[in-house]
């Protein structure tokens, strides 16, 4: 499976949303999380967003996310589609 | 004729007489537009007088510079009803010693009449006056309607000292303050931005999740069995309040239900309301449009009170105590109903109870209303951040996924259940949005007392501690 060869995002700045953007980077992973409910949920995004990376094979990336209060079901959606573009596809 | 004028604020600053540690007082009818609190504010630095209480209706971001002055000692005690999110981030941080005090709409003005909180000087914005202090709101460039929280200021303050840039010949007969309790007139080119003096919450929500709150909102006040002829009511002015009272409009006007009257802040809606005969009066204690600015200025069932009238805890009559319902937002409600106006869920000063307090201790139905989630936080919680509103003063929670009865209102949930309404109860709403937004770890707190929220009994009801320093 292809790495991230593409800087690419996802999602919005809106409220309840989270904006998502992933870059090539050599060297591992790194995540950069921002977020208005940081201490009531950040441990959860940031293990939700290493599962999805997981799930698709990415070890090598900058992902940086800028968190609204996102449900779970939608952070994963937006790290997913990021992934996505970020490896040349189609979202 | 004597006339009251003074040529410069600076004058009449020295004219009454303020001195270091003295109090001052400002009302908030100019909201974000106003211009006369940091006016003074900036005279009185540079005058040199410092360790002052600032006792202000309630603060918005556009008295920012109000911060610098606590940080420069000129102000060192702060009393208030409400904060915008930007003042709330500076208290929240600590930069004021003494904790800030937070008071009801209602508190605060019997507190002012009763001297537990004495005022020295009240510096008081008003739209249009003439040269012996007969002043109101409802003409002048910066027409804000209702004057209501100023009135206490201006009977019980030792000295009044109005401020306004718009004079008009002598007598000025439709007053909200007159001029048997005002020392000095000082005209300025413009006390306020109109603008700004429009609250930014009076729009219906298009938010299918706020139309459901509402449609439901107003099903639980006809299913109440209060809904009936002279019914009486408030509610805020926002989206989904707003929402609620237009559905309440549809079937008081299809069973042709005519109310007593509508009371609070007044929006547009409500002046719909009272013309299409849902309410025979309208009790306005502060206008948020400039539909409400016209309607008070211009029909006598729309009427202006004060403060006290409005909310005042122990006086001989106030017209929240004749209220069947209210519907109020809520930041975060617990188990035992306890509400959070005051702080946002990371604890940080945000807002605070304004008319929130008395209403709910008034009516006779104080209705909670709020989606489940909000930006991922479940609204109800174990233990609120701050309780600005005791919970035995809440009968009801409605949110999108179903009605929370108070359970000491038994009575009321029947009335619910047989109106076919989705009741459920506290606990299981926590449950159902912990399942969704998954369940928040605590929040870590600073160790100091930034403020005390004072209940309407005037004791410390709860206090706000400042954020961690990394925050």
């Amino acid at each position: 499976m292809p790495d991230i060869i593409q800087r690419a995002t996802a999602g919005t700045m809106e409220s309840s949303d989270a904006y998502v953007e992933i870059e090539p980077r050599e060297g591992g992973l790194e995540i950069q999380l921002e977020s208005v409910v940081l201490y009531q949920y950040g441990q959860d995004i940031e293990q939700s967003v290493r599962a999805v990376l997981l799930e698709y094979g990415v070890e090598n990336a900058l992902v940086s996310i800028v968190d609204r209060g996102a449900l779970d079901c939608v952070i994963r959606a937006r790290v997913e589609t990021a992934i996505r573009r970020g490896k040349g596809g189609r979202p | 004729m004597e006339t009251k004028l003074v040529s410069t604020l600076e004058e009449a600053i020295r004219s009454v007489g303020l001195k270091d540690g003295m109090t001052v007082s400002f009302h908030h009818h100019l909201r974000n537009g106003d211009y006369i609190l940091n006016l003074v504010m900036e005279q009185v630095a540079a005058m040199g007088i410092r360790d002052l209480t600032v006792n202000a209706s309630s603060l918005f971001d556009v008295h920012l510079p109000l911060m610098e002055h606590i940080r420069s000692g000129v102000v060192t005690r702060l009393l208030t009803d409400y904060v915008s999110g930007g003042i709330g981030r500076h208290l929240s941080q600590g930069i004021l010693e003494a904790p800030v005090e937070f008071r009801s709409h209602g508190t605060r003005a019997t507190d002012i009449a009763s001297e537990k909180t004495p005022i020295d000087v009240a510096f008081l914005a008003v739209p249009a006056a003439d040269c012996r202090g007969n002043a109101t709101g409802k003409l002048g460039r910066a027409a804000c309607g209702s004057l209501g929280y100023a009135i206490p200021d201006a009977m019980y303050a030792k000295k009044v000292v109005l401020i306004t840039d718009t004079l008009l010949p002598y007598p000025l007969s439709d007053w909200a303050i007159p001029e048997c309790f005002v020392d000095y007139v000082v005209q300025v080119p413009e006390i306020g931005d109109p603008r700004g003096i429009l609250s930014g919450t009076t729009r219906i929500t298009r938010d299918p999740v706020g139309l459901v709150m509402a449609e439901l909102a107003a099903k639980t006040i006809a299913g109440s069995g209060l809904l009936k002829e002279g019914f009486s009511f408030q509610t805020g002015a926002g989206g989904a309040s707003l929402a609620a009272a237009a559905a309440l409009k549809k079937i008081m006007e299809k069973e042709h239900i005519t109310g007593s009257f509508a009371l609070g802040g007044i929006t547009g809606y409500l002046v719909e309301m009272l013309r299409a005969g849902c309410f025979r009066q309208l009790m306005d204690v502060q206008c948020f449009d400039l539909d409400a600015v016209a309607s008070i200025r211009d029909d006598p069932r729309h009427r202006e009170i004060s403060a006290i009238h409005y909310a005042g805890p122990g006086t001989r009559g106030a017209v929240v105590d004749s209220l069947d319902v209210v519907i109020l937002g809520a930041t975060e409600i617990d188990t035992n109903f306890n509400v959070n106006v005051h702080t946002d869920s990371s604890g940080c000063l945000m807002g605070g109870s304004g008319g929130h307090t008395d209403a709910a201790a008034g009516a006779k139905l104080t209705m909670i209303i709020a989606p489940l989630v909000r930006a991922r936080l479940p609204i109800v919680t174990d233990r609120v951040t701050c309780i600005s509103t005791p919970g035995d003063t809440v009968d009801v929670l409605v949110t999108q996924r179903g009605i929370a009865v108070n359970p000491r209102r038994p009575e009321l949930r029947q009335r619910l259940l047989e109106a076919g309404l989705p009741v459920t109860d506290i606990e299981a709403l926590k449950k159902r949005a912990e399942a969704i937004a998954g369940i928040p770890r605590p929040v870590p707190r600073g160790d100091r007392v930034v403020a005390e929220v004072l209940g309407r009994d005037g004791r410390v009801q709860d206090q706000i501690l400042s954020l961690p320093s990394d925050f």
